[in-house]
């Protein structure tokens, strides 16, 4: 099923005000209802090698893959979607493809990525990620970030160390715990929700989320949310105008329409009430 | 590096570089800073260091820890903070804090074996990761997703029959009326409001109606779906 018409996708990638070269990548395919963004690490441009290598590695994997398996189907042993196990498996491989680049040339060591996916399918979304891109959804005027960052920060956080607000006085900042192509394997969080109709999910890097908080991003989405192009040239406008000191990437889905597979999907609902 | 000072009454008695990831403090002598007085407990107080920035953490002393004032548990250090200890005064000096504009690029800490040979002269992080730091980035700290859970009908048609949550995602209701879906992300299980039929009303957890965004659900909490009652519980 094509989600040409339910799914709506804007995407912007800028290298900002101070780095001479981009290191971020992006890609999307609106017939799968599929968003990548990647930002890259290492020196002697290994980091653009390196999402590069990971958005197209991931959206191709999946390109081929998705259409062979039945809808939504759950696997049983881990409870996961196909979809989900599909997006994990594709991470998988291109950290496996990065890692190898690396290995193979000098130039390219000790480069890595970081990753976030989000693919739409059966009013159901799934998000991966490694690293410290991020997802957020605006749902009914409020923005909730999804993924958590693998970073020593929020784990500091986490573990009772600081508060949110101390966090941002804090001299640790932009280490990353975990990245795609460092090592031979990768763990991928992923995430399963349901999508409604007027939901936007938003992908960014952190050269938006280090320039700009949650509420001004909130703000944005609000003030131009009947206009995504807009919304998506004024968050990276934004990012810029707080000192764009970082590569800065943006990707917008907004669901136009609900998007099952079977037109009465709500009546899968289980049978524990019934 | 950053580094402490230690006074009595207004005179310094010692120094001490913040060279290791953890500094105990207390009247044992095997502490780093052993003070030898009876209003200090026998391990009293530690501080945690963590590249560039330094933690003070009381360790359930008898007389407790304060800084610059105020008694505390565990909190970050900041250049020119007082921990008081006792009597005695312990100063944090660390001349990185303050520096302004330091944003970095991004770097990677890696603590697997394989990569730990080939640190030097690469991108990845040039400083020695410290034991807490390596442990902290190796273990998940959201390990809730790992556990299993359940929830058990108590009102209703169907009340005591039980529903292993074995899907990732689970959506609960009655389509028209309400319905609610719990997730399980990796940061633990969530109940997330859909669809509220006519009146837009949203589910409730422990009598109280959530909110747009996932709530975050605890062992033994009471949600009510679609005015079914039921109990969240891990396995």
């Amino acid at each position: 099923m094509s989600l040409i018409d339910k799914i709506n996708i804007t995407g912007i990638t800028d290298e900002g005000l101070v780095r001479d070269h981009n290191e971020d990548s992006i890609g999307h395919n609106d017939e799968l209802g599929l968003l990548v963004l990647a930002d890259g690490m290492g020196g002697h441009k290994g980091g653009e090698v390196a999402s590069a290598i990971a958005v197209d590695s991931i959206m191709q994997d999946l390109n081929t893959a998705l259409p062979q398996i039945p809808p939504a189907k759950i696997d049983e042993s881990t409870g996961y979607s196909l979809e989900s196990m599909l997006i994990e498996k594709a991470i998988k491989d291109a950290n496996f493809k990065i890692f190898n680049a690396a290995q193979e040339n000098a130039k390219y060591e000790g480069m890595g990525t970081t990753v976030v996916v989000l693919l739409l399918y059966d009013n159901r979304i799934t998000v991966a990620h490694v690293g410290d891109s991020r997802l957020y959804r605006m749902r009914d005027r409020i923005l909730e970030q999804m993924t958590r960052d693998h970073t020593l920060l929020q784990e500091l956080v986490d573990r009772g160390f600081y508060t949110k607000k101390e966090a941002n006085e804090s001299l640790n900042k932009n280490l990353v715990t975990r990245a795609v192509g460092v090592n031979s394997s990768v763990d991928v969080d992923l995430l399963e929700d349901i999508a409604l109709g007027g939901d936007y999910y938003l992908l960014c890097s952190d050269g938006l989320t280090d320039m700009i908080d949650d509420n001004l991003i909130e703000d944005i989405m609000l003030n131009y949310r009947d206009d995504q192009d807009k919304m998506t040239r004024e968050l990276i406008k934004q990012a810029k105008d707080h000192g764009g000191k970082d590569n800065v990437s943006v990707q917008l889905a907004k669901v136009l329409k609900e998007f099952p597979v079977n037109a009465n999907w709500l009546n899968k609902f289980f049978d524990i009430f019934s | 590096m950053a580094t402490i000072q230690i006074s009595l009454n207004g005179t310094m008695e010692s120094e001490l570089n913040l060279d290791k990831d953890i500094i105990t403090i207390g009247r044992k002598n095997d502490n780093d800073v052993s003070i030898d007085s009876l209003a200090v407990s026998g391990y009293h107080a530690q501080i945690l260091t963590i590249l560039n920035d330094s933690f003070i953490e009381d360790l359930d002393s008898t007389n407790g820890t304060s800084l610059n004032g105020k008694e505390i548990k565990k909190t970050p250090l900041a250049n020119g903070d007082v921990i008081k200890i006792g009597q005695h005064e312990i100063k944090y000096i660390n001349k990185n804090a303050n520096s302004g504009d330091n944003f970095e690029r991004t770097m990677i800490i890696n603590t697997a074996e394989e990569g730990m040979q080939e640190t030097e002269g690469s991108q990845k992080i040039d400083q020695s990761v410290g034991k807490i730091v390596a442990e902290i980035a190796t273990t998940d700290s959201g390990n809730a997703s790992q556990q299993q859970a359940r929830i058990r009908l108590v009102s209703g048609a169907n009340s005591g029959k039980e529903l292993p949550l074995t899907k990732v995602l689970t959506t609960l209701g009655k389509p028209g009326v309400q319905v609610a879906a719990i997730t399980r992300r990796p940061t633990g299980y969530f109940l997330i409001h859909i669809d509220g039929g006519d009146n837009g009303e949203r589910p409730k957890v422990n009598n109280e109606i959530i909110g747009l965004k996932a709530h975050p659900l605890k062992d033994n909490d009471t949600l009510e779906v679609a005015s079914v009652s039921m109990i969240f519980s891990f396995e």
